[in-house]
């Protein structure tokens, strides 16, 4: 399977040149980008491990796209996204985020089902990956 | 038109019998609105032989105070004040007839944060009101301190966001079809197929409530089932809109409170069931972290037409106070009627914090919004993945897009359909974000992205030649001047 988070996962990969023009689209909307990465990417996982602190000051998108190489060198067999975060009144939040890594192989998410009162079914999503320790979940 | 006051003062102001409304001191020509009046614009078209500003100050005082005829127990209150002010009468542009009349009403006259009271005074009435031959409300600007009386949506556009896990982007919808007839079980299939298509939402249509077909609870379990299913097939947040518009209140909250118990993360009514309802339904969506949408069934009765009724804009304002979350809005390039700047102010009166004066989009009035919740409007009806671009350029990207027959009709089924929207629109916000002219290219970017992406192709054939242009029935009728041509 395909997890589809992020504004892009409908399309091909993104290549690095490509994600290099939405980085500089969130640096010229004067957003703070952040590299986060997890390996138990559960819908409701909200916080992801952050890689370093958001980049407030940042203002070169290569500057950027160095540390997602990092990143990936580290953590290259998880999801990696990349967030513009919006500081200014009224938003202050997430603007924009797209995955920009993903293991090679996403084995996906069981539904458990527990038959409740009347018709009614207590639903469980999980993740298979996650049903291994922490760091042993997509490298072999 | 805009001479001086003729308002009668002192002892014959109050001499029984029939007084002109100009005379009453509902039409004050010199009256500053204070930053604490709610004022109204109202288009008026008084019966032939009646004289504009004594159409118009009758409107200020049967929208507040007035009755036929002098009453002496209006001395037993401070009734100047109470008064609404005609302040300013314009002839509508190429309009023969018709006047624009601004009036300024006290805060005092309206109970806080009730749409019911405020509509009792400004639509109650005067819309009957025989002198006129038409009377329709433009717009209204609130005060400050009057909005701060309301709760404003109950989630708003940031928070949905972050509860769903989306930005970025518009959100897909689409609504179930055929909306009458299919039973709970064949539903929740059209729910599961287009959510794991990759729409983000599917939405119940606004007349499917519990009719013989299919009883509310079945919907209910069903599309619970099939959520579930989508997000695990996904692992994306996913939600439909499930009607709970019933005949009562106690209906309403029993169908509000199931959804709640099966963990749905929004629900959704009829503009039908009226404002107090409508605040009842934005009050318990707070206390439940639920999402509220509103379908605004039945407003064309009164929107549509220039001459009559309440603008559309009016409606929007009344709703973001109220309380939704989502609201129709129009689409432009769809099947509904949608003027573009007039569509523009609607959209900017729910997402903004504060819409500055713009008459060649309908607005009259600033308006500051003191932080309440955005409100997002949902565009729907007749629109496709082929005009993604013109969407994205006339709507922006906080929206829900709901392509009902546009997904539900693709050739090789709902899954395929849903993938295509999804694809073009993800397409359309990379080619934005990557400083390309989308609007102009837009073809040749879906074109490109359908490529790799056969439903998408198909999409784009079938539909290729749809459009609807007709003209609109409902656009703002002002005269450009030179301090607006930036």
């Amino acid at each position: 399977m395909r997890v589809t988070q992020g504004c892009f996962s409908f399309l091909p990969d993104l290549t690095d040149e490509q994600i290099r023009s939405q980085v500089q689209y969130c640096l010229e909307k004067g957003w703070a980008v952040n590299i986060e990465f997890t390996d138990d990417p559960h819908p409701r996982n909200t916080y992801w491990e952050m890689w370093g602190l958001p980049m407030f000051d940042l203002r070169d998108a290569a500057g950027i796209m160095k540390e997602l190489a990092d990143c990936r060198r580290v953590y290259g067999d998880r999801y990696i996204r990349i967030s513009g975060f919006d500081a200014s009144h009224g938003w202050e939040s997430v603007r924009i985020s797209f995955i920009a890594n993903r293991p090679a192989n996403e084995p996906g998410f069981g539904l458990q089902r527990q038959e409740a009162e009347g018709r009614n079914t207590r639903y469980s999503t999980f993740s298979y990956a996650a049903q291994k320790p922490e760091g042993e979940r997509y490298s072999s | 038109m805009n001479d001086q006051s003729m308002t009668v003062r002192g002892k014959e102001r109050y001499k029984s019998g029939v007084m002109e409304y100009k005379r009453m001191g509902y039409w004050e020509p010199g009256y500053q609105p204070k930053d604490t009046d709610v004022i109204a614009l109202f288009r008026v078209t008084p019966q032939d032989g009646v004289d504009p500003t004594e159409a118009c100050a009758a409107v200020a005082g049967e929208s507040s105070t007035a009755t036929w005829t002098v009453v002496w127990t209006d001395r037993l209150t401070a009734a100047e004040k109470y008064r609404a002010k005609c302040y300013r009468v314009d002839p509508v542009p190429n309009s023969l007839g018709s006047y624009f009349a601004y009036i300024a009403y006290d805060l005092d006259l309206f109970e806080p944060g009730s749409i019911s009271n405020l509509t009792a005074s400004i639509i109650g009435n005067v819309f009957g009101f025989k002198p006129l031959k038409a009377l329709r409300l433009e717009d209204m600007r609130f005060p400050v301190a009057y909005v701060k009386t309301f709760q404003g949506p109950a989630t708003g556009i940031v928070v949905e966001r972050e509860r769903l896990d989306k930005f970025g982007r518009p959100l897909l919808g689409a609504t179930v079809k055929p909306k009458l007839g299919l039973s709970g079980r064949n539903y929740g299939r059209v729910v599961y197929e287009a959510l794991k298509g990759g729409l983000d939402f599917t939405k119940d249509d606004e007349n499917i409530n519990s009719q013989p077909f299919m009883h509310w609870r079945e919907r209910f379990l069903y599309c619970t089932e099939a959520v579930n299913r989508a997000q695990a097939a996904t692992g994306e947040i996913k939600g439909t809109y499930l009607n709970v518009t019933a005949a009562t209140m106690e209906d309403m909250y029993e169908r509000a409170e199931f959804a709640h118990e099966l963990g749905s993360n929004i629900v959704m009514i009829d503009l039908v069931i009226g404002y107090t309802a409508i605040q009842s339904m934005a009050k318990w969506a707070r206390r439940n972290d639920m999402i509220l949408h509103l379908h605004r069934a039945g407003h064309s009765t009164y929107t549509r037409q220039r001459s009559h009724g309440v603008s559309f804009r009016v409606i929007a304002k009344w709703m973001r106070l109220a309380g939704v979350d989502h609201i129709h809005a129009g689409t432009v390039v769809g099947k509904l009627e949608g003027d573009p700047n007039t569509t523009r102010g609607y959209y900017d009166i729910c997402r903004e914090d504060y819409v500055p004066e713009n008459l060649a989009h309908g607005i009259f009035f600033d308006q500051h919004w003191a932080s309440l919740n955005k409100l997002m409007p949902v565009a729907s009806g007749g629109i496709h993945a082929g005009q993604m671009h013109q969407l994205l350029d006339l709507l922006g990207e906080d929206v829900v897009l709901q392509f009902g027959g546009g997904t539900i009709g693709h050739p090789r089924g709902i899954q395929a359909g849903a993938t295509a929207n999804r694809v073009a629109l993800e397409a359309m916000i990379l080619a934005r974000n990557e400083g390309r002219d989308f609007v102009h290219e837009g073809p040749e970017i879906l074109a490109k992205a359908a490529l790799t992406c056969t439903p998408l192709r198909e999409a784009l054939e079938v539909w290729k030649d749809v459009t609807f242009n007709y003209e609109s029935t409902d656009a703002p009728d002002f005269v450009p001047t030179p301090s607006m041509a930036v």
